[in-house]
């Protein structure tokens, strides 16, 4: 069989595809581009064509603009395109609205570039869909065994027990902008929480992205605009960098909350100052990383950012040949 | 267990005392007996277990996972508690979560071979949170920011009474408390406050407002004398039980075995801990170094030989005084102390003065020797009865005036809660002239209150806008000969300290004034700080 490296390898720009000549969530521009997912760090503006679902080009639209990338090429999850022989796949990857795992195929070698990915349900998102392959391109943000996030349902049921011990004061949850945001919104609404959610401007075009594909987010209100309130007993939403700026002072004595994968670890919630962390995270933990290997049980594992040393022992202990990629340019978006 | 580590857990992120109390209260009303008594007891610090050595927990954990991958993550995490109740790989199949009470009885009763088993078998069923409070609890060390104190103050929330009356019966209660809560629950009596040598809620002076109160006060109707600058102790030789307690009740005896066997006298008496050297005081700096201490060496003792100068007293044999005028209180006091043989007891005499000025006179310029290290003066009625808490009128402090430096803003931190979104912490410094002749600013003290919201919103606009780096939380603000800004920084007292580069320490130090009209060269040098240093010993 022909050698994985002959199908993908990693260069300065991301991940190269040879036969087919094009680059998967390249973190600089190139000519053709496979996105997986519309954060900003694996879907950057520029690129010549740009392949990937509907929904991370609309995302990339507002993140950026109509004119983001030079064409695109919509693929709808599960449908194949091949270009010289290599035969190209988006499934879903569980981890925001559209991310994909691209499924490449040549010659009869498989290899899954998973993106981001989670395993957990998600209201607000496709299920990631295991596809067994010969190679699986694996992240590893969360790769370290002390990252065991608790049932998304759980932290939720926390933040509804705060505000109804705290009734006179409001609780600012910090998150993500892209995802984050709209799954928590989500969770509330399945756990009850069906008043109007005051959002910072921020989320306002992705909240309504959501909506427009599906995801039913109910009732949502401006923070800032209208009468000043006391805002006593609100959920109000903001992406972390409004937290700990001028903008949260129009809210009297908030519970301070931040909804990541992060606040796992007590010195990074207290680092931020937060009151309330809620682990809340849209990337696989240890457990899921470690599952989804086992279950896959791919030939190789190619671990492409995050924490990789300790997701590559792992492998090691475990029989499955394991390499880390060392690609630069991925961040911890979640912090 | 579960409400517990839920507890601890919050408890450890909060910063704010009233949602701390809220936090605490509601556990309280919450959970059943015994297991919030037993909380109760973690939380004052009255129970405390030797079960599980950090190292025996790492082995433990490094049987059932790769050590390499362990290592890693305890660098990561940095803490030993939080890492292994984060990787801890459970075994299927264990039992049901143990509440809290069951782990205390198991521990109470286990042999030490069993110790081990057990925790192992507990960590397999808890949840994350539940493994760090089980493991902070064995190693003894909740460490959620939460005092003995308040912990009473929320018991006493629960029942709707004056903590004071929780501290009074506090120390003939054992845990888990089932009696306390029947009563603040109004099933039950109050407690039984016989038992021998407990605490009686201290009586607390009002801070003297000079431009309202003189005016209205009788110099004849009061006592004075100086307010010493120890701290506050309560000391019991009841029916041969032996005790020191602190201001607030916890009982600080382990600490002060000299002074414990010095208590010659059968009562309970009120006065400074103090360190004292042929009946002379010594600074508090001095004093601080036996404080917050579980035990005291003959050779620490001897260097820091502590007594009480006693200036009330609650029980005069068996005798509760404590509803006898303040006159009366004070000749048996000076009977008691008179005969007492120790040496380690002393009187806080009365200064004695015609009027209001002559008073003021004395506290502005005191006499050589103690008063001039005292904090200031305290007032009191001499019909007043020892009433516990902080009655509005029998008693005063007046406090000398601070002493003042101008120093120049150096650094800012954000602050937390309310104040998350201001820089708010600031840590300010002086000029001092280095070996070359050149003059830098040297940081001597940092201060998070003394100004108005108002003056907050300009300072940390200020911050903002001269902010020359960033390290994490803190921005570094411009300062230098040319510009800076200036704030008047009271303070209470001067140490030395070999832990600031600067060599001083301040006590209490907060902002008094903004000097925007002040440039910063004009600032004060470290030389006119050091001139405050009390004489080394």
């Amino acid at each position: 069989m022909i050698r994985p490296e002959t199908l993908l390898c990693p260069k300065p720009a991301g991940l190269y595809c040879a036969p087919g000549d094009f680059y998967i969530d390249p973190v600089r521009p190139v000519d053709r581009a496979v996105i997986t997912h519309g954060h900003g760090d694996h879907a950057r503006a520029g690129h010549g064509r740009v392949a990937a679902t509907p929904a991370t080009l609309a995302i990339m639209a507002v993140r950026y603009g109509e004119d983001f990338a030079g064409s695109v090429q919509p693929v709808a999850y599960g449908e194949t395109w091949s270009r010289d022989g290599v035969e190209v796949t988006l499934v879903p990857a569980g981890h925001v609205l559209g991310s994909a795992q691209v499924v490449v195929r040549w010659k009869g070698l498989t290899m899954v570039v998973s993106g981001d990915y989670k395993r957990r349900p998600d209201p607000t998102c496709a299920p990631f869909e295991p596809v067994l392959c010969d190679v699986f391109v694996t992240e590893a943000t969360f790769g370290l065994p002390v990252f065991r996030h608790p049932p998304a349902s759980q932290e939720i049921a926390k933040l509804l027990a705060s505000v109804e011990q705290f009734p006179e004061r409001c609780h600012l949850v910090g998150a993500y902008a892209l995802g984050k945001a709209q799954r928590l919104i989500a969770l509330l609404r399945l756990a009850g929480w069906d008043r109007p959610i005051p959002t910072h401007g921020a989320l306002d075009r992705l909240n309504e992205l959501y909506g427009e594909f599906g995801v039913d987010l109910g009732p949502l209100v401006s923070a800032t605009s209208g009468i000043r309130r006391d805002f006593a007993g609100e959920i109000i939403l903001a992406p972390p960098s409004a937290l700990s700026t001028p903008w949260e002072r129009r809210f009297p004595d908030p519970v301070a909350a931040f909804a990541s994968g992060w606040m796992r670890v007590r010195a990074r919630a207290r680092q931020r100052g937060v009151e309330l962390p809620l682990i809340v995270s849209d990337h696989a933990d240890w457990d899921e990383l470690t599952a989804t290997i086992e279950e896959l049980h791919p030939g190789e594992v190619w671990i492409t950012h995050g924490r990789e040393e300790a997701l590559a022992r792992w492998c090691a202990l475990q029989g499955f040949p394991g390499r880390a990629l060392a690609l630069v340019g991925y961040e911890d978006e979640e912090d | 267990m579960r409400a517990f580590s839920h507890l601890l857990d919050r408890l450890s992120y909060t910063s704010s005392r009233n949602a701390k109390l809220v936090l605490v209260r509601d556990f309280l009303r919450a959970t059943p007996d015994p297991d919030r008594g037993w909380a109760l007891a973690a939380l004052t610090g009255a129970l405390s277990f030797s079960a599980a050595k950090p190292a025996a927990i790492r082995r433990a954990v490094e049987g059932r996972m790769d050590p390499v991958l362990f290592g890693w993550s305890y660098d990561y995490v940095g803490d030993l508690a939080e890492t292994v109740s984060l990787v801890w790989p459970a075994r299927p199949g264990a039992n049901r979560e143990p509440e809290l009470s069951e782990v205390v009885d198991a521990l109470s009763h286990a042999a030490r071979s069993e110790v081990e088993g057990l925790i192992e078998g507990w960590l397999d069923v808890l949840d994350v949170d539940g493994r760090w409070a089980l493991l902070k609890l064995l190693t003894g060390a909740l460490r959620v920011g939460l005092s003995a104190r308040l912990a009473k103050q929320a018991a006493a929330d629960v029942g709707g009474v004056p903590v004071s009356e929780v501290e009074e019966i506090w120390h003939a209660l054992a845990p888990p408390y089932e009696d306390l809560f029947a009563w603040l629950e109004g099933r039950a009596e109050r407690p039984t406050t016989e038992a021998p040598g407990r605490f009686r809620p201290a009586m607390l002076a009002q801070a003297i407002d000079e431009a309202v109160d003189f005016a209205k006060l009788n110099p004849a109707d009061y006592a004075a004398e100086w307010k010493w600058d120890g701290i506050r102790v309560q000391a019991v030789n009841e029916r041969g039980e032996r005790r020191l307690y602190s201001r607030t009740g916890d009982l600080i005896s382990d600490a002060f075995p000299d002074v414990l066997e010095a208590l010659d006298f059968e009562g309970v008496i009120d006065g400074e801990l103090l360190v004292l050297r042929e009946g002379e005081v010594a600074p508090f700096g001095e004093l601080q170094q036996r404080l917050n201490r579980k035990s005291a060496d003959a050779k620490l003792i001897a260097r820091f030989p502590a007594g009480v100068r006693a200036y009330d007293v609650l029980l005069d044999g068996e005798l509760d005084v404590r509803h006898l005028p303040f006159a009366e209180r004070r000749a048996r006091l000076e009977r008691i102390v008179g005969a007492s043989r120790s040496g380690r007891i002393d009187l806080s005499p009365l200064q004695p003065f015609a009027d209001w000025g002559e008073l003021a006179a004395l506290r502005a310029d005191p006499p050589d020797g103690d008063p001039s290290r005292a904090e200031g003066l305290m007032l009191k009625r001499w019909d007043s009865i020892y009433q516990a808490g902080r009655p509005k009128g029998p008693w005063f402090k007046w406090k000398r005036d601070p002493h003042l430096i101008d120093a120049v803003l150096m650094y800012a931190a954000r602050g937390h809660g309310k104040r998350s979104s201001f820089y708010s912490d600031f840590t300010f410094g002086v000029w001092r002239e280095d070996e070359t002749g050149r003059r830098g600013l040297t940081p001597v003290g940092k201060a998070y209150f003394g100004f108005t919201d108002e003056e907050l919103k300009q300072l940390d606009a200020f911050v903002r806008e001269h902010t020359t780096d960033r390290f994490g939380p803190v921005r570094q603000v411009r300062a230098d000969l040319d510009f800076g800004l200036v704030l008047e920084v009271a303070f209470e007292g001067l140490q030395r300290s070999g832990r600031h580069k600067s060599g001083v320490a301040m006590r209490f130090p907060r902002i008094n004034r903004i000097r925007w009209d002040k440039p910063a060269r004009e600032a004060d040098e470290l030389a006119s700080l050091e001139r405050m240093l009390p004489p080394l010993v």
